[in-house]
């Protein structure tokens, strides 16, 4: 199911296809090693530390800062329906970074390195098909987990 | 050891060559190589093809090129390091000539870029970027060096201006070069009214995809000496990696491979920062050149900003830098940059440089990156 990863996505197959499952459920998932316990973000089916090939799927909370930004103007072939659109790279709570879009919940004029973000999970209500993604937005926002009554 | 030389250079017109196929473009610096080497193509023992094979409809281009220059049955093979794919070809003819088995090796940078659409080539380099986790989100090769750039700011405080001016002094270099794509003056006004491409680049941010080829022609030491009295000689080689994804680097401010690169190349020469007269660099934007200049140790980290300021790039400072126009303006046929890079330092370190020579060249350098710094080759060439 890693294909429902992205608008357009590039690598149906993986080992780690069950975070877009996570994902879809609301849930953004790093790997932990089995073996050695070492934690990363994107996850890895293999151990980047000790090499070893087994791994349990851990929740990040999503809480990040802000390292880096771009407004894109000239969109790629698959993106240009969206441009201009802002993409953001966060250091996150728990390790690692992640790359998504700045969300609506924040103004251009108010993108600054260093900001606290909150990573939310998103699917693309417009796209026939299940297409998962998600955004920066102010820490706060909420969003909807399976499982979760309330 | 034994050295490697260059014996010859040839240089084609940079450009939107819708005149010219690949390998007829190829075929132009090629004869022009054999003329400055003054040799012929039997005296050559094998060739190898820098370029990135995506950008043609010709699949295994080496084939093609191969035939065209008359070169059969010799061998060639392909290099590709995306945007280092010249300089990778280089380094392996490098590694053939010293190895034994080729005496005399054709390095042929080809590219042709413009029979693709500027947002298939966008969505194509723009995977450049890791493509699980990143292009998914529409990332672009202008918006990755665009982060480091808005990074490089942050910390150091670097600025649009200085940014423009690298662009500036660029192109009034390639004003001067017969090859350029753009042979014009800009001004830092005309780059900061110029369209957005990924804040903080507008255009004049960002070199042009183009056609062209250039090819080097390199010899043993032995050979080097019996054919010609003006060999440039290849004493340095460095070559480094760093993370295909800007998720996995150590430092979003430097390209760690280049510093990693360019103290192999020093080392191997035998010499230092200090030492090198002239320098081509990979400003494919503006940023990547103010990059250079600190992780080539040109200046402090951090300072690469104001050494453009004070004008220590351009020719009588400290370290001219891309006095050919660089990439900025004589526009960026990805294959093709390492080999147009080193025919720059050959014809300085000849003194062949016309009104753009630089004086008493005696040490140059050629810094080509590949992709956003996922790869990065330095080579340090010595006349004497």
């Amino acid at each position: 199911m890693f294909e429902w990863f992205g608008k357009v996505n590039f690598t149906p197959h993986t080992k780690v296809s069950k975070f877009a499952e996570h994902l879809r459920d609301g849930r953004l998932m790093g790997s932990k090693c089995s073996k050695c316990g070492h934690l990363d973000f994107p996850p890895r089916a293999d151990c980047a530390k000790c090499m070893h090939g087994e791994f349990e799927y851990v929740e990040w909370s999503g809480a990040g800062k802000l390292i880096t930004y771009t407004r894109i103007d000239a969109a790629p072939i698959g993106f240009q329906d969206l441009d201009p659109y802002t993409v953001g790279v966060v250091d996150l709570k728990e390790g690692g970074r992640l790359v998504a879009w700045i969300g609506e919940s924040i103004p251009e004029s108010a993108i600054e390195i260093g900001m606290d973000l909150q990573v939310v999970p998103r699917v693309f209500d417009e796209l026939p098909n299940i297409k998962l993604y998600y955004t920066l937005e102010v820490p706060g926002t909420t969003w909807i987990k399976a499982g979760e009554v309330g | 050891m034994k050295r490697v030389g260059i014996i010859g250079i040839g240089h084609g017109k940079f450009g939107r060559r819708t005149d010219a196929s690949v390998q007829e473009l190829a075929f132009e610096a090629f004869r022009e190589a054999l003329a400055d080497a003054k040799i012929a193509r039997e005296d050559i023992d094998a060739s190898v093809i820098g370029s990135v094979p995506e950008y043609h409809k010709q699949r295994s281009l080496s084939g093609v090129v191969q035939e065209y220059l008359g070169l059969n049955p010799i061998p060639t093979w392909l290099t590709e390091d995306a945007c280092a794919s010249g300089s990778a070809a280089i380094r392996t003819a490098w590694m053939a000539i010293q190895s034994g088995l080729h005496d005399i090796v054709a390095v042929i940078g080809c590219q042709k870029m413009s029979e693709l659409k500027t947002p298939e080539i966008l969505a194509l380099m723009g995977r450049v970027g890791e493509v699980q986790w990143e292009s998914i989100f529409g990332t672009t090769f202008p918006g990755y060096y665009a982060m480091l750039a808005r990074a490089h700011m942050h910390e150091y405080g670097t600025t649009k201006e200085q940014l423009a001016s690298v662009a500036v002094k660029n192109h009034h270099y390639g004003a001067m070069n017969k090859h350029a794509m753009f042979q014009k003056e800009i001004t830092i006004d005309k780059a900061l009214k110029s369209a957005p491409v990924a804040s903080p680049f507008q255009i004049f941010d960002c070199c042009a995809n183009a056609d062209g080829a250039a090819v080097v022609i390199m010899a043993s030491e032995e050979k080097a000496k019996e054919i010609s009295e003006r060999v440039v000689w290849l004493d340095g080689l460095g070559s480094a990696t760093t993370t295909m994804s800007v998720l996995r680097r150590p430092t979003l401010t430097s390209l760690p491979s280049a510093v990693d690169a360019s103290r192999q190349a020093y080392k191997m020469a035998g010499v230092s920062a200090d030492d090198i007269k002239v320098a081509d660099v990979h400003d494919c934007f503006t940023i990547a050149e103010i990059l250079a200049y600190e992780d080539l140790g040109f200046c402090e980290r951090g300072k690469g900003g104001k050494f453009i300021d004070d004008r220590e790039s351009y020719i009588g400072g400290k370290h001219p830098v891309n006095v050919d126009g660089g990439l900025k303006s004589k526009g960026h046929p990805i294959g093709t940059t390492g080999v147009s890079m080193t025919t720059e330092i050959v014809k300085q370190l000849r003194g062949d440089a016309g009104e753009r020579q630089v004086a008493d060249a005696n040490i140059g350098l050629t810094h080509n990156v590949g992709g956003n710094g996922q790869y990065c080759f330095v080579h340090i060439y010595n006349r004497e």
